[in-house]
């Protein structure tokens, strides 16, 4: 078979539709690739942290220095039983777990983490896809992550999975509220609801220097958003047992871990885009830039972890409700009145 | 009633903010500083730690100082033991001195109490400080007299039953024991 | 028959049936999952005419914020016996009778639009220029509604506090 010329015998269209398609396909495995490997080793950059903190090794059995483990734990989690109590809504049960890691890999869609690139003479942006109201679908997701933890803890018909879905969805509804009144003044500065605008504005200067107060109340809401110390009442060890997770077992407990160290990447890319300048800084490439300001929130996080205490449930609410929603709005009013005059 | 644990109370909203940023700032940097601390933790496997003699582990018996086994398979620690996890038959030899025909422990089932060791009146059964009896098998957990018998005295090296008891032995006739008077001819006990 | 068209049935559809589903279910959690997909699929058919504004609001406003809520309250009432759960026909006429006359007015209204068989257009704008025009053309609307809305926070407010006023005297 002779070879085929691209440019002489398949017409532009067709062209442009055939290398948009590998590049798509190239982009959304690159980018499933790096979230689970990262998520994999998120666990265990976690484990390993959380035990200096408290002054111990972590884990550090499974190859050198517990570089393994996260297979170790995939496998272990993937071998064992999967349990569905007799009691339970079986359908959403099975489903609930799927609907948390899903929405939490599918926010990554509409991060950037790069420059346009040029490939034979098209560009491909290096963003799965830039859609004009990237910021609104990451809320929709976001909003829609809630039911995961919401009907799982209902569908699981255990006392303890109930009161950790309830208070998962209220806890998620109410700083949902913070986190997308924070994100206003930003949408304000950059005049657009898309992530890759919202990163080209933010060429000379990241917003965190220009917007200090949302960057604090976004980070915080996002802590309360994927339920980690100090907002992790859904899952409260001590209490609940382990929440709305506390029926589920083997891959189905997998997936909700999965999710929630997902969802850490995500925000962490997310303060990233809004607030650190996203792909941009110095010498390194467009997506390693990204990478290492995903990793510096989520080491960031896991201090938190490490330090801070779990709130009471009045508490949590109280702040949410009385200190960062009031604080969001006043920002938002001053940064009108900032670009207004 | 309310405690204050606080000694002096911050004054205002001001005040009590930053009360409250600098106590989180103190619990960060503490963190912080402990990250690089070297760990204290003593590796397992590479570092075994002496311990101490009356820890709690798994069950011996014991051999009195001449090498004969001390065990009178008096059933004490079999009724004493919550678990039911001590079984044995006794027996007698020619001498008179009672042995265990047959002793069984099931460490599937131990709970490692000591209370066997503390109802023993000869010091036999006793708790050894080796704890690494993990089996794939449960099966293999159940010990028998010849997994169980040692050749020391444990705790307590010296001592010998039969030196004190008053049963007449190889070891010694009656009057003949530690601490034992001759036998008292009751008809010369007159007042 | 296109893909635009392909799509476009097979949401509907998915619309009909969801929501049918959402009206018999009676496990009420279920009936609002079913809800929750009803309207992912209106969001998908606003997205498919061009207008993913209109398409996240909806999966943001409807799935995300008011289901929730539907949920939450579900979630916390007592589990019905199945006598209970079953519908008596007296409550079913009256919805019914509504959902009809809602059927009849919408085809006629959209029988007797020229312009109803036309992708919605004002949809189809830029976030911005949507935000222009309503702050712009409507703002009256939008701070009455505003109001409305302030009205009802400090009504719950009340109505939250008086409780625990009363206990503590």
């Amino acid at each position: 078979m002779e070879p085929v010329s691209l440019d002489v015998t398949v017409d532009m269209d067709l062209q442009i539709w055939i290398i948009g398609t590998i590049a798509l396909v190239l982009k959304l495995g690159a980018v499933l690739l790096f979230l689970l490997l990262m998520a994999a080793y998120l666990v265990l950059v976690e484990r390993k942290l959380l035990g200096r903190i408290q002054v111990r090794y972590g884990p550090n059995r499974a190859g050198k220095y517990g570089l393994l483990q996260p297979f170790a734990d995939t496998i272990k989690m993937m071998t064992k039983e999967d349990i569905v109590p007799d009691a339970a809504d079986r359908v959403i049960f099975l489903l609930a777990p799927a609907v948390v890691a899903i929405t939490a890999l599918l926010m990554f869609a509409v991060i950037p983490f790069g420059p346009d690139i040029t490939v034979y003479g098209h560009r491909v942006p290096l963003v799965v896809t830039d859609i004009n109201v990237g910021l609104l679908f990451v809320f929709a997701l976001s909003s829609l992550g809630v039911y995961g933890a919401a009907l799982g803890g209902w569908s699981s018909n255990s006392k303890y999975s109930l009161l950790g879905g309830i208070r998962g969805a209220a806890q998620m509804v109410s700083y949902e509220l913070a986190l997308g009144l924070s994100l206003i003044p930003v949408v304000m500065e950059a005049g657009s609801f898309s992530l890759v605008d919202i990163v080209n504005a933010q060429t000379q200067l990241p917003y965190i220097l220009l917007e200090p107060v949302a960057f604090a109340i976004f980070f915080i809401s996002a802590l309360a958003e994927i339920k980690r110390i100090p907002f992790d009442l859904p899952e409260a060890e001590n209490e609940l047992g382990a929440g709305f997770h506390t029926e589920y077992s083997g891959m189905r407990f997998g997936l909700f871990f999965l999710g929630e160290y997902v969802h850490m990447q995500v925000l962490g890319g997310l303060i990233a885009v809004f607030f650190l300048g996203g792909w941009h800084g110095p010498l390194l490439p467009g997506p390693v830039w990204l990478a290492v300001k995903i990793v510096l929130v989520c080491l960031v996080m896991i201090w938190i972890r490490g330090t801070l205490p779990r709130l009471r449930y009045d508490q949590l609410m109280n702040f949410g409700w009385k200190v960062l929603i009031p604080a969001a709005l006043l920002n938002v009013v001053v940064t009108g009145a900032r670009l207004l005059w | 009633m309310r405690v204050d644990l606080i000694d002096k109370v911050p004054s205002g909203a001001i005040g009590t903010l930053w009360e409250g940023t600098k106590a989180i700032a103190a619990g960060f940097a503490t963190t912080l500083k402990h990250v690089f601390r070297p760990p204290i933790t003593e590796e397992y496997p590479e570092f075994r730690r002496v311990l101490p003699a009356r820890t709690r582990a798994r069950i011996v018996l014991t051999r009195d100082p001449d090498g004969g086994e001390r065990c009178v398979a008096c059933y004490l620690c079999s009724g004493v033991c919550p678990v039911s996890c001590i079984s044995m038959q006794s027996a007698e030899r020619t001498d008179g001195r009672r042995f265990a025909a047959w002793f069984r422990i099931n460490f599937a089932r131990c709970i490692y109490c000591g209370l066997c060791e503390e109802a023993c009146p000869t010091s036999a059964i006793q708790l050894s400080p080796m704890f690494e009896t993990c089996e794939r098998d449960i099966l293999t957990l159940v010990y028998e007299k010849e997994d169980l018998l040692v050749d020391h005295g444990g705790k307590d090296p010296d001592y010998n039953f039969y030196r004190h008891a008053g049963v007449v032995t190889a070891i010694g006739g009656k009057g003949g024991h530690i601490d034992e008077d001759p036998p008292v001819n009751v008809r010369s006990n007159m007042p | 028959m296109n893909l635009f068209n392909i799509l476009f049935y097979s949401i509907a559809l998915l619309i009909v049936v969801s929501t049918g589903l959402a009206v018999t279910r009676r496990n009420l959690v279920h009936a609002v999952i079913y809800l929750i997909m009803s309207f992912f699929g209106s969001a998908f058919v606003f997205y498919l005419f061009g207008a993913p504004f209109l398409a996240a609001l909806m999966v943001i406003v409807y799935a995300g914020a008011i289901m929730i809520l539907f949920l939450f309250i579900i979630m916390m009432l007592r589990v019905e016996t199945p006598e209970e759960q079953l519908f008596p026909a007296r409550q079913m006429w009256p919805a019914v009778a509504v959902a009809a006359g809602y059927l009849v007015v919408g085809a006629l209204l959209a029988a007797h639009d020229p312009a109803a068989g036309a992708v919605l257009g004002p949809a189809q704008t830029e976030p911005a220029v949507f935000g222009a025009y309503v702050f712009r053309n409507t703002w009256l609307a939008v701070e009455v509604t505003s109001l409305l809305l302030l009205v009802a926070l400090i009504g719950a407010l009340f109505i939250g506090k008086r409780p625990t006023h009363e206990s503590e005297e």
